[in-house]
């Protein structure tokens, strides 16, 4: 479980979150929708301690991440992060970019790790590129590189920033489908999408988000079908 | 034109040249690798914006790619001298040619850290990476493959400083030339060669610099 | 030295301050020369390069690559040396200048081609399609897009050239390496005089590196 309380987080004197509460739990779905700039992205790097926080508390499975005791590199191997720009690494192989952090920072011997990176590339639909560098893939198959790279580490949370943001039109639709896959096989995700579709069919829940603020909180029937908050309509209505 | 051409004291020469000329390479290559970790060094100080450190580092590398070489070699030699501090020719040298390499590396070096986007740092330490493994393992490979051209260059350009050592008592290819060419007065035909030998090395290098790179970097 | 006893090294004064400046002044006019020629040849080798195809990267290519690959210091005795030969003797001056005039063109030949690629086909073809002629399209399209993108490059040569110019003591030309170098067996002071003589060189690549500022902030923002 995923359990944020009155989270606050600055850059300098620009207040990005302005106390945020938030629970995400096992086994659930949650959309995180909003204008960019509303702080969506930022609380995904907060939740898996890239970003300082400067008020408030993120605890993931009982751990707080930003205490000070906390060992992050341990903790971030739950939380697998999924970013906007495809950020593959560009000097290894599609195998070699899966299968670096489990021989790593997990320990697993290169044996185990090519067999574990093999099988999440199958599992992305990428099994016939293990051997290709990122250069020479798409964007669409070089995101769910990154999927499948964040899944090797077994993680059990998955974060999404913006994935599809950055992809041409018709490469969208092979990633959210790999998300959807991950969906249905009961894994917890946190997304930020811009995809409404996604977030309607998908989500257990979605979230508004609105100038640091959840504006927002409920089923996607009753955001998409009968939002309470004006400014959820109005959101709506623009991106329609 | 009364002048006569005379080869075969040359000729006769040609193995101390040649030795000289791996004399050549050899110190440039040392001042090479030397430079390219004091270089990663420098521009790693210079990033890490700690003040006390950073005039040092930044005097390093102004006056390194801001004067000339011999009088960097020339600060090695006289000066270290007035001090007390005698280095051999060989040292004067390396010395001179690694702090100059150093400098020029560690621009290049900073240039190619600030082209890798940062988030491939966080890429790596959301799986979980340290930020030493991240940085052996994601950043420096890709810095490398940035200024692998400017350090080609780099060695092209400390074979040809290495020359310098002719000034400075130091029997490398020139300086061993200028020995001989002294000995035997036939300065015109001996330099001649000589040139012909650097050309030789600067292809040399080019060209293994070349395969390494189509080893080296298959993306 | 203590009590009378004999003053081996003479001090350093005012006077060789002047000396030292008479010297910066040598490898200043030097070096002006060998810049300035160097890059309106190289501009031209360039631009052959860059018109020529094969032909021009096999000959001309070749010379050029051989003024790059050969140690300055190496082409200077060889040219002092050669013009007695053929019953030309030259100064000392005048063969560094010549000497890194050449050096000078064949680095820029390398950077005009370099810009004079930069600039996109279609670029050019636009500027074609509106009746430019040839010449017009260099002058006009080629020359302004080109020189941006290539004056980083340039002010690196350039500064390249003033450093090297220093190579030229070795012909005892009389500029400012070879001035301090005469200085220090004389007054064995050789950290004040290389710190003079470095800060001489300071001095002159300064109006050159801030001009190349100057003009890259200016052309960035019109």
């Amino acid at each position: 479980m995923i359990e944020i309380t009155d989270l606050h987080k600055s850059y300098g004197r620009l207040e990005v979150l302005k106390g945020i509460d938030l629970t995400v739990h096992k086994g659930e779905v949650i959309s995180i929708i909003g204008a960019s700039g509303s702080g969506k992205s930022t609380l995904l790097y907060c939740v898996n301690g890239l970003e300082s926080i400067q008020g408030g508390k993120i605890e993931v499975d009982g751990i707080d991440v930003h205490a000070k005791g906390t060992d992050l590199n341990k903790l971030r191997q739950r939380l697998g992060m999924v970013f906007q720009q495809w950020n593959a690494f560009p000097h290894l192989t599609a195998l070699e970019n899966v299968a670096l952090a489990p021989r790593i920072v997990k320990g697993l011997s290169k044996g185990d790790a090519r067999a574990v990176a093999e099988r999440r590339l199958v599992h992305v639909g990428l099994g016939d590129k293990l051997d290709v560098y990122p250069g020479k893939l798409s964007g669409g198959q070089q995101q769910r590189l990154a999927i499948a790279r964040a899944l090797a580490m077994e993680p059990d949370y998955m974060l999404f920033d913006e994935a599809t943001s950055a992809l041409d039109p018709e490469l969208v639709g092979e990633v959210l489908d790999t998300m959807r896959l991950l969906a249905e096989e009961g894994m917890t995700m946190m997304v930020v999408t811009h995809e409404m579709g996604f977030a309607r069919d998908v989500s257990d829940k979605v979230a508004y988000f609105d100038e640091g603020r959840v504006e927002e909180i409920g089923p996607p029937e009753q955001i998409f079908g009968a939002p309470h908050s004006e400014k959820t309509r109005r959101f709506l209505a623009k991106v329609r | 034109m009364e002048y006569t051409f005379h080869w075969r004291p040359v000729f006769n020469r040609l193995p101390d040249l040649l030795e000289a000329g791996l004399i050549t390479l050899e110190v440039s290559a040392l001042s090479m690798v030397i430079g390219i970790a004091l270089g990663l060094g420098l521009a790693l100080i210079r990033m890490s914006g700690n003040p006390a450190i950073a005039w040092f580092t930044i005097g390093w590398i102004e006056i390194a790619r801001n004067t000339p070489a011999l009088l960097q070699l020339f600060f090695f030699s006289f000066g270290l001298g007035a001090y007390g501090i005698h280095l051999t020719p060989y040292m004067v040298v390396l010395c001179g040619m690694a702090f100059n390499n150093a400098g020029y590396l560690a621009e290049s070096f900073r240039g190619g850290f600030a082209a890798i986007p940062d988030t491939q740092m966080k890429a790596a330490r959301s799986l979980g990476m340290t930020a030493t493994q991240a940085y052996l393992r994601i950043i420096i490979p890709q810095v490398l493959r940035i200024v692998y051209y400017p350090m080609t260059n780099q060695m092209v350009w400390a074979v040809l400083i290495s020359s310098l050592g002719m000034l400075v008592g130091f029997h490398e290819l020139a300086g061993e030339t200028q020995r001989q060419a002294f000995r035997s007065f036939r300065l015109f035909e001996f330099f001649l060669v000589t040139a012909v030998i650097y050309y030789v090395i600067v292809k040399i290098i080019i060209l293994s610099s070349r395969l390494i790179a189509w080893r080296l970097f298959r993306y | 030295m203590a009590d009378g006893g004999v003053q081996f090294f003479f001090e350093f004064t005012e006077r060789d301050l002047l000396i030292l400046a008479e010297g910066a002044k040598l490898t200043l006019i030097i070096s002006s020369l060998a810049i300035v020629g160097g890059t309106v040849l190289g501009g031209l080798f360039g631009w052959l390069l860059s018109v020529s195809g094969r032909f021009g990267a096999i000959t001309l290519g070749w010379v050029l690559d051989i003024f790059r690959s050969v140690p300055p210091i190496v082409q200077l005795v060889l040219f002092v040396n050669f013009f007695p030969i053929i019953g030309f003797p030259v100064d000392a001056a005048q063969a560094g200048t010549l000497v890194l005039m050449m050096y000078c063109s064949a680095l820029v030949a390398q950077v005009a081609r370099a810009g004079i690629e930069a600039v996109p086909k279609t670029t050019r073809w636009a500027g074609r399609s509106l009746g430019m002629s040839y010449w017009q399209d260099l002058r006009y399209v080629v020359l302004p897009i080109g020189l941006r993108a290539v004056l980083p490059s340039w002010t690196g040569v350039a500064l390249g050239v003033l450093k090297d110019s220093a190579l030229v003591s070795v012909l005892k030309a009389g500029e400012l390496m070879q001035v301090s170098q005469e200085m220090i067996t004389r007054t064995q002071q050789p950290f004040l005089i290389l710190g003079i003589a470095g800060l001489f060189y300071f001095a002159l690549s300064f109006p050159i590196a801030r001009l190349s500022e100057h003009l890259e902030r200016r052309w960035k923002y019109d």
